[in-house]
This record gives C-alpha cells, structure tokens and sequence, in this order.
C-alpha cells in the first residue's frame, strides 16, 4: 500500500477520467437502486457498494478483457465496470426480462457472461471454489487468462477459504483473490470475527502470499491488483489482496446500522474514493472547472435512462417460468421429462423435440 | 459397431466408461481423494492416473465442498468434470455447491452458462461402517430441480449412464453403491453403448403386481419377484426406473395399470423418501387403476447401526419385500 503522504502517479488522462466517470456511474447507480428499492421497484435484499468504488474499479481495471472477474452479492458495480449494459443490470433489480439474467437472479446474482463478468452469488464464501474452477480450466486449456475472485471480509472465515487458498497454491493456479475488508462481516466488526485480523496474512500458511492496498484509492488499488495479477499469470502463483475500503451504508437496506457510530462513518467519508480522485484530477489539471460536475451529470442520466429502461421492460411471461432449469438436448427434450407433476400436455413437450 | 458383450465387474464398466470418455474428449477430467495414485477407495479410478497422467486425474486434499465447487467453475469455463466423492455421507460437505451452485447456477443467470459437472459416489449400507459411511440418499438430490440423478444397479447401466451423464451438458448426482461394485454383468463391447437417462428397466414382466427398485433394491426386487413366482404363484413385474431425474413415470404407470398393485423399495428412510414421492404421483395419475393401497420397503428410520444384525435389520431384504407383495392380496 503506497503511502497516504505519496500517493502512486496517475494514469493517463483519458485513463484517470474514465475511472472516475466509472466511480461515478457506479455510485449514482447504487444511490438509485436505493431508491427504487425504498420505492419498492426492488424487492428482495439490496446490498450497496456505496464507498467501495474505487476497489470495484481498480481491480477490475487491472484485468485484460479475457480475464474473469468473479464477485459476492454486492456486485452491481462489478457488473458495470465489466461493462455489462446498467440498463440490463437495473432491470435485472426490477426483476423484468430485459434484466442481465431475465430476472430470475436478482440484485445477489447478476451475471453477464459476454464480459466475463461470472457471477454474483448469494452464499458467503461459495463463490471461492468456484474461481479457482475458472483457474483450473484456464491452466487446463493452456490460455492466458487469469481470474479475480472478490469476496468480503466476513467470508474469509468460511471453510471454503481455506480450502480454496490451499488447492489454489498446490495447482499454481493463476487467481487473484481480492478479499474487499470494509471492517464488517455485516454487522459483526472485523475484530469481533477474525482473532487475526491481518487478512492479507491469512493466506500465507496456505501458501499463497498477501498483498495489501488502499481500497479507497483506485490507483493503488489498480497498481497492486496489477502487480498480483502479474504474478498470478506469469508465475502461476496465486496471490491474495487485501483491500481496505469502507461501506458508507449499511449492510443491506434492512439495516439499522447500530454496531457502528455516525462518527465513524463520517471520517471514513473524508476519505470518500470519489471525492478523493476528483480532488487529485483537478491538481494535475486532468480535469477543469466543471468537469466532475458534468461527468456527474452524465453519470446520472445514465441511471435515468437506466431506470426508463427497466420501468417499461416487462416482467418475465409465467410461461417462462420453467425456462434454463435444464439444458435441454438429445436426452432431455423438455421440462416434462423431468418434471413429474403430471401426466397431463405439459408445455415443455414441444421444446427440442 | 460391435456386437459383442464381456462379463465385467460393476466397478470396471464404471472405469471402460471413464477411459472411453477420457479419450473421446480431451475436456473430460477426474478430481478426487484418492482416486491417482491409490486408485480410488473403491478402485473404480484403477489405472486412470497411470494411462492419462496428473493433468487429467487429480488427487485431492479432503476439501469437499471446494473440490466441487471447483468443478462447477471449470464446468462452466470449458470442462466436463467429473467429481469423485468417497461416500454419499461425505457429499453432504459438498451440499451448498451442489445445491446453492451447480443446480441453480444455468437458471439463476438465465441460461447463460452451463454446467456440465458430474458428481460421482457410492452409497448404501452392509459394510459396518456405522451411521456416517452406510446412508442411502438420492432423495435429498431427487428433491433439487437442476440436478439430473441417476442411480444404476447393473453393471451395463453403470457404464452406459455414466457415458451419458458425461456427455450431458446439466449438472449430474450419479448414485453408486457399494454392495455392487463387485457384482457381475453382461456389458455391450460397443464403445458407443450409452444408456439415456428417462428410461426405465422393466427387469421381469409379470401381472398381478409392480415392484419398483431403487439402487442396489432394484437387485433385491427381482429375487424377490423369484421368490413370489416359485413359493406364492404371484407374478411380479420389476421396474428399475435407472434415473430418478428425469424419471421414466410412464413406464411405471403403465405396469400399476396392468398389475394394479405397487410396492416401492428403497434402501433410503422412508420420511421424504423417493418412494413417498413416487406413491404421490402413482396415486394421483392411476389412482382408479389401484386395487390396493401403494406399499413402501424402505430402510429403517434410524441413523445406520453398526452392529451386524443391527444394521441387516435397517435395510431392505428380500423376504421383506415378498412379505409387503403378500399383503396386497
């Protein structure tokens, strides 16, 4: 982690701009979906990633267009950073066809294969495993490819890391795992569930060295998932990354916040990554007068249509209902043939027939 | 085309079958404990490491739910994994990646992804391995849309629903069992045999009563069958249904409708079990046709004992099964 008092060069300007119009789309996204849900346009649980923009972008940033990146239940910003389209990601909240995954996965489990975006999932810890599969295939098929494999500091703490960090190590598989400390295991503080709270740390016994980066500063963020990544595919050593980042809201919207002070909050917010990056860009002149605000107002219109677009896509016809439950083909030829609940014309018997 | 048969073990059609694959797809890879270089617990594996080397045979730590898991990744970047694990009691470990994962994972994402994963093991009771080794299970995958379940009893139906569950493109729960491992079958030589999940085996045909097995009880129904003809003059039809995913309700349903009688059997506990499911869907589909109530042999409603007549008595016999069939009348 670079030091506060010397941050890390910027990037290019085009570079550092995007990053930030992405922070920014990504914050007004979530700030909407926030809404929509109070509206109740959203319906099961919302899990903002207000605050960690800069994690989200700068890992994400780090990887090639063939690398996969793979993330948790709070990953509409990893989606959109992938550059999944936020019309289709924010009709996927609204539970509407349009939706990334037509609806049936909702804000825990969005999906966008096309940019290799592999996954939200909804089980703490379960989508460790499942990296390190991308891994081993991508050792197995002799590509290039590496994997980044984000998780929350309360999942370190399940079976699965281990497991994972071990397996991951013996194969030399080429995965970054990105663990984003934001200090709570939803409303458990990280010292109230990891005896060692030294997560970069963690993956050590395992063999699979840590890193450590400021997860409120994209370009630290960037340069050391860089720099792991680097490692990953190059020397076919998995790396684990520490990001230390904060979550502004709560938990989920069905949080009261009452294990945290509004002080802390507050001094996590002078470190606001948007904020921050905005400040730095006007000092090297990157951007001018006015620009953050545009790119602000850009970002918002983005959301607006985004919600236009998901307000007018209709909501999944019940017909689809049993739609994708199995791949059908020569052997299975329909839902019939594996649905026993009658004898009856059932609607699957034309499908693939 | 050959049309040749070889007696095999049920173990060995189960390894022809992995080989064939093998060397049919170059995506087709094994994981699992124990299966290189001892040759796996039940020796199904023997050889593989040795003719295909460590990329494509891995032995593993003991790490269940992530060797799974694992196959659900490559599975859905471009292998076709197939998954040992030593026991169906050590699956339950495995249960959130197979369930929460593997199963849901093409509909949750809306058919973007497949899963082409097969998850291999053993299951049943006879060894004395106590309440954590011995359980039959296939109604807790039965109970998960998105998983297809095949449980054979033969040695072709090893060899030639594992071929298809390889080449399938769906998350697949293949339901061994350790009692048959050793036994003996007629297996076609035909590298292209493959048996299609959604048949059922009608195993003998008879008249007055229907008996369905499961897994290893497909086996103990037909002696029993033999018992009913030879010492009762009952004539049973046994039907091994071979998947219980896609299951073959038609096949079953025609026989209650000619038999008019049904016995399920089933090494499983009978609360939840596949037998009280499949006694909902024959009540509701030929409920007329019935002459008596369906019946159900199951295991006992007991975590599996160790001790020798303890654990013969907590599953299915044979003469258990004829009892059942003499009640009907």
């Amino acid at each position: 982690m670079a030091d506060q008092a010397q941050p890390r060069p910027l990037p290019d300007p085009v570079t550092s701009r995007e990053w930030l119009q992405t922070m920014m789309l990504i914050r007004r996204f979530e700030e909407r979906a926030g809404e929509m849900y109070a509206k109740a346009k959203v319906g099961g649980f919302l899990h903002l990633a207000i605050g960690e923009e800069a994690a989200i972008v700068g890992c994400a940033r780090a990887l090639r267009d063939d690398d996969y990146l793979i993330s948790t239940y709070r990953s509409h910003g990893h989606a959109l950073v992938r550059g999944s389209n936020p019309d289709a990601v924010m009709a996927e909240l609204f539970g509407r066809e349009g939706g990334l995954c037509r609806g049936r996965g909702g804000s825990m489990h969005m999906f966008d294969l096309a940019n290799r975006f592999m996954g939200g999932y909804g089980i703490v810890g379960g989508n460790l495993p499942i990296a390190a599969g991308f891994g081993l295939a991508s050792d197995y098929l002799g590509t290039d490819d590496a994997t980044l494999c984000t998780f929350g500091d309360g999942a370190i703490n399940q079976g699965t890391f281990g497991e994972t960090m071990n397996l991951a190590a013996l194969w030399k598989l080429p995965v970054v795992f990105l663990v984003t400390n934001n200090q709570f295991g939803m409303g458990t503080a990280l010292e109230r569930h990891s005896a060692n709270t030294d997560l970069q740390e963690r993956g050590q016994s395992f063999g699979v060295p840590g890193m450590r980066c400021d997860g409120m500063d994209v370009v630290d963020t960037y340069e050391v998932c860089r720099e792991a990544l680097e490692t990953a595919r190059t020397e076919r050593q998995p790396v684990l990354v520490e990001a230390i980042t904060y979550r502004f809201r709560g938990h989920s919207m069905a949080d009261p916040e009452e294990y945290r002070t509004k002080d802390q909050v507050e001094e996590w917010r002078k470190r606001d990554p948007i904020i921050t990056f905005a400040e730095r860009l006007r000092e090297a002149d990157i951007i001018g007068e006015g620009d953050a605000e545009q790119m602000d107002a850009d970002a918002v219109k983005v959301v607006d249509d985004a919600v236009a677009f998901a307000d007018a896509s209709p909501f999944p016809a019940l017909e689809s209902l049993y739609d994708d439950i199995y791949v059908l083909g020569d052997q299975l030829k329909g839902w019939y043939s594996v649905d026993e609940r009658g004898a009856g014309v059932q609607k699957g018997e034309d499908i693939g027939a | 085309m050959t049309d040749g048969v070889t007696t095999k073990r049920y173990r060995e059609a189960l390894n022809d079958a992995l080989r064939e694959e093998m060397l049919r797809d170059e995506t087709v890879m094994l994981m699992g404990e124990d299966i290189g270089v001892f040759n796996g617990a039940f020796k199904v594996t023997n050889g593989l490491l040795k003719e295909f080397g460590e990329k494509r045979v891995r032995d593993t730590p003991i790490s269940e739910n992530t060797i799974v898991g694992m196959g659900v990744g490559a599975a859905m970047t471009g292998l076709r994994p197939v998954v040992e694990l030593m026991t169906i009691n050590f699956s339950l470990l495995a249960m959130d990646q197979i369930v929460n994962h593997a199963a849901a994972i093409h509909y949750m994402f809306g058919g973007q992804v497949k899963v082409p994963l097969v998850v291999r093991m053993p299951q049943g009771a006879g060894h004395q391995l106590g309440p954590t080794h011995s359980h039959s299970w296939e109604a807790l995958y039965l109970h998960a849309p998105g998983l297809l379940v095949a449980t054979p009893s033969t040695a072709a139906d090893a060899k030639g629903l594992l071929k298809s569950a390889i080449r399938d493109d769906n998350p697949v729960i293949f339901i061994e069992h350790e009692y048959l491992y050793g036994q003996r079958g007629e297996v076609p030589d035909d590298p292209e045999f493959t048996v299609d999940f959604g048949h059922a085996a009608i195993r003998r045909e008879g008249t007055d009563v229907t008996i369905v097995g499961i897994s290893r009880m497909a086996i103990t129904a037909e002696r029993a069958a033999e018992t009913l003809s030879t010492e009762h003059d009952i004539s049973a039809e046994v039907i091994d249904p071979r998947t219980l995913r896609p299951l073959d309700l038609d096949t079953i349903l025609d026989s209650v409708r000619k038999t008019n009688r049904c016995i399920i059997v089933e090494e499983g506990w009978p609360h939840g079990g596949v037998g009280a499911n499949l006694a909902a869907l024959i009540q509701e589909q030929a409920f007329d046709w019935l002459d008596a109530p369906i019946g159900r042999v199951t295991g006992a409603d007991v975590p599996m004992p160790y001790s020798k007549p303890l654990e013969q008595a907590a599953f299915p016999h044979e003469p258990q099964v004829v009892e059942a069939v003499r009640h009907l009348f």
